[in-house]
């Protein structure tokens, strides 16, 4: 059976969950080869095991650290000659899509990003995207090379797979431009116990009616109450109430939660882009009229300040 | 020596108009407006702070595109820029980034350049691997997503926000950087601009100036293919409530329903 690299987004060892849903996808392909890099690399094994990788390639060095995107190109591409693999899948993150078209580059081969869904075809594997603010969806393939293929967190579920998960030493030599992007400093973005945008089940969101930093504890406390993640709208981060990494939209994050709230948002196509593709739509407006109640599966007219924390409290009192 | 910077920008359909796909399955360009993609006046911008920082610099546009992508350029020419580069070729009907990517490398190398600056990607096609993929055609750094940017001392430093933390990134020049919607507000063209930049060269370029061939390029020459593309269904209408005081609790009874609670 064809193997499949997969790369690997993990922290200090820890797998991020997009990993295993792409692993799900890999296994529809073929044999799972996962690709682990930099400090704690060996440690992703047993998970990568788990949901169905045959072989771990691991390295690590300074320089996967201590310089942008590069060297991690040079590790896939080493990893790529040693298994001339059947496709290439990389998470969609900001740096998960750098190293992806670099790669492609190099290797002469096609690349899909943003993939949501990834099937076998007859002539290879066939990529589900959303165009146009999601208002299409595509179906496309890469028709020179190998298929170099990046996937959008919450696109496949996470399965249980048990494979060997062998751990082998990846070799991998530097070439001269791995070193030509300096990271001089890094500051960790302090974590707030909610789960990543990208990856919750459960969104909740505040725009322009929240109206004013103070107030997005009233949103917090929502999502809080159901274990989400907190997301905003340009106009409120643009306002500075909320931070950029939270932003939801067509220069934010795209996400596709089971549940997304939004509260004080309008529904601008901006923001449309970043979350029409929710599977259950729910909002709170002011304004009757504001378009993204064409989007919901309900929604409530009237003030958030009066809704929100009487939904938290329902929740909370629900709970027990 | 003056600085030379060499802004790479895209023509796209207006992304609050009706987007469609063409019968061959490439972005319908005819239906709706088009317009500067609004990401690359963010690299507009930012190429007029550097200049401005700088002794003596040149900024220079490039685009590959049809006929009107040439109101992209000029638009960044109203904006300050010096000089445009349009590369246009009935040839390049349907590239992929790929083959974008190969013209735009070729048109920079041609132009001469110290550094390069993008958008973080474009409006249309979102993938926002055009510059980490120019600046491995380029054989130079990628110092890219970066939400404050200067160029000094023959390098460029900036800070990178990305997911989980925040990096402050140093290059040789020269380079390749991209900017995100957080390095700053573009400025508006003045009435000034406008008229200026209709005396401003641009310098239009086919395939055979840049020694490329026509089926390395345009849809038969691209690495991928769209076999087909889909209206989304509209989503089916849900249920709106006015708020009569019992708001929440009847949001909290549809979220239970429907097992989130």
């Amino acid at each position: 059976m064809a193997e499949v690299l997969v790369y690997v987004d993990h922290v200090d060892g820890a797998v991020r969950k997009p990993t295993l849903e792409l692993l799900t996808l890999a296994r529809r392909i073929g044999e799972p080869v996962a690709v682990a890099l930099g400090a704690g690399a060996e440690a992703t094994a047993p998970a990568l095991a788990e949901h169905g990788a045959v072989k771990v390639l691991t390295a690590d060095a300074p320089e996967f650290a201590d310089y942008l995107v590069v060297p991690k190109v040079d590790a896939l591409q080493a990893a790529y000659e040693a298994v001339s693999p059947a496709a290439v899948l990389v998470p969609s993150s900001a740096e998960g899509k750098e190293i992806a078209a670099r790669l492609a580059v190099r290797i002469g081969s096609g690349i899909i990003t943003d993939a949501v869904d990834l099937e076998a075809g007859d002539e290879g594997p066939v990529a589900t995207q959303s165009a146009f603010a999601a208002s299409f969806t595509t179906k496309s393939r890469v028709s020179k090379g190998t298929p170099v293929i990046t996937v959008k967190p919450n696109s496949a579920a996470v399965e249980a797979a048990p494979a060997a998960g062998t751990v082998e030493a990846l070799s991998v030599s530097f070439g001269e431009l791995a070193t030509g992007t300096k990271v001089v400093a890094r500051t960790p973005r302090e974590s707030t116990g909610r789960p990543e945008l990208t990856e919750a089940a459960i969104v909740v969101s505040g725009g322009r009616g929240v109206n004013g930093a103070e107030n997005f504890s009233i949103i917090e406390a929502l999502a809080d109450s159901l274990g989400a993640a907190v997301g905003a709208s340009r106009a409120a981060v643009d306002a500075g109430w909320y931070p950029h990494s939270n932003q939801v939209g067509q220069t934010g994050k795209s996400v596709s939660p089971q549940l997304y709230i939004a509260s004080g948002i309008s529904g601008a196509i901006q923001h449309r882009a970043g979350m029409q593709t929710s599977k259950t739509i729910v909002a709170i407006n002011k304004d009757a009229e504001a378009p993204i109640f064409e989007l919901v599966d309900y929604g409530i007219v009237g003030d958030l300040f009066d809704v929100v924390p009487q939904l938290t409290q329902e929740i909370q009192s629900r709970k027990g | 020596m003056s600085l030379r910077i060499v802004v790479a920008v895209k023509y796209v359909p207006d992304a609050t108009g009706d987007r469609h796909f063409a019968d061959d399955l490439t972005v319908d360009r005819d239906d709706v407006d088009g317009l500067l993609s609004e990401l690359d006046e963010y690299a507009v911008e930012q190429a007029l702070q550097i200049a401005e920082d700088a002794d003596d610099a040149e900024i220079t546009v490039v685009t590959v595109g049809p006929e009107d992508a040439k109101d992209a350029l000029r638009k960044a020419l109203s904006m300050g820029a010096d000089k445009a580069v349009h590369v246009e070729d009935d040839d390049l009907h349907g590239s992929d980034v790929m083959g974008t990517s190969l013209v735009l490398a070729k048109a920079i190398e041609k132009t001469g350049y110290d550094v390069v600056i993008c958008g973080m990607a474009s409006t249309d096609g979102t993938m926002g691997v055009l510059p980490a993929i120019l600046a491995e055609r380029l054989g130079v750094p990628q110092v890219t997503l970066l939400s404050e940017v200067k160029v000094e001392d023959g390098k460029v430093t900036g800070r990178r926000d990305g997911d989980s933390a925040s990096e402050q990134l140093e290059a040789s020049l020269p380079a390749v950087v991209s900017v995100t919607d957080q390095s700053g507000e573009a400025r508006y063209p003045s009435f000034k601009g406008i008229m200026a930049a209709k005396k401003k060269p641009v310098e239009s370029l086919d395939l055979s100036d840049l020694e490329i061939d026509a089926d390395e390029v345009g849809l038969e020459g691209s690495w991928t293919k769209v076999d087909s593309a889909a209206e989304r269904p509209a989503r089916t209408a849900g249920t709106i409530v006015k708020d009569e005081g019992e708001g929440g609790k009847q949001l909290a009874e549809f979220l239970a329903s429907q097992k989130f609670i």
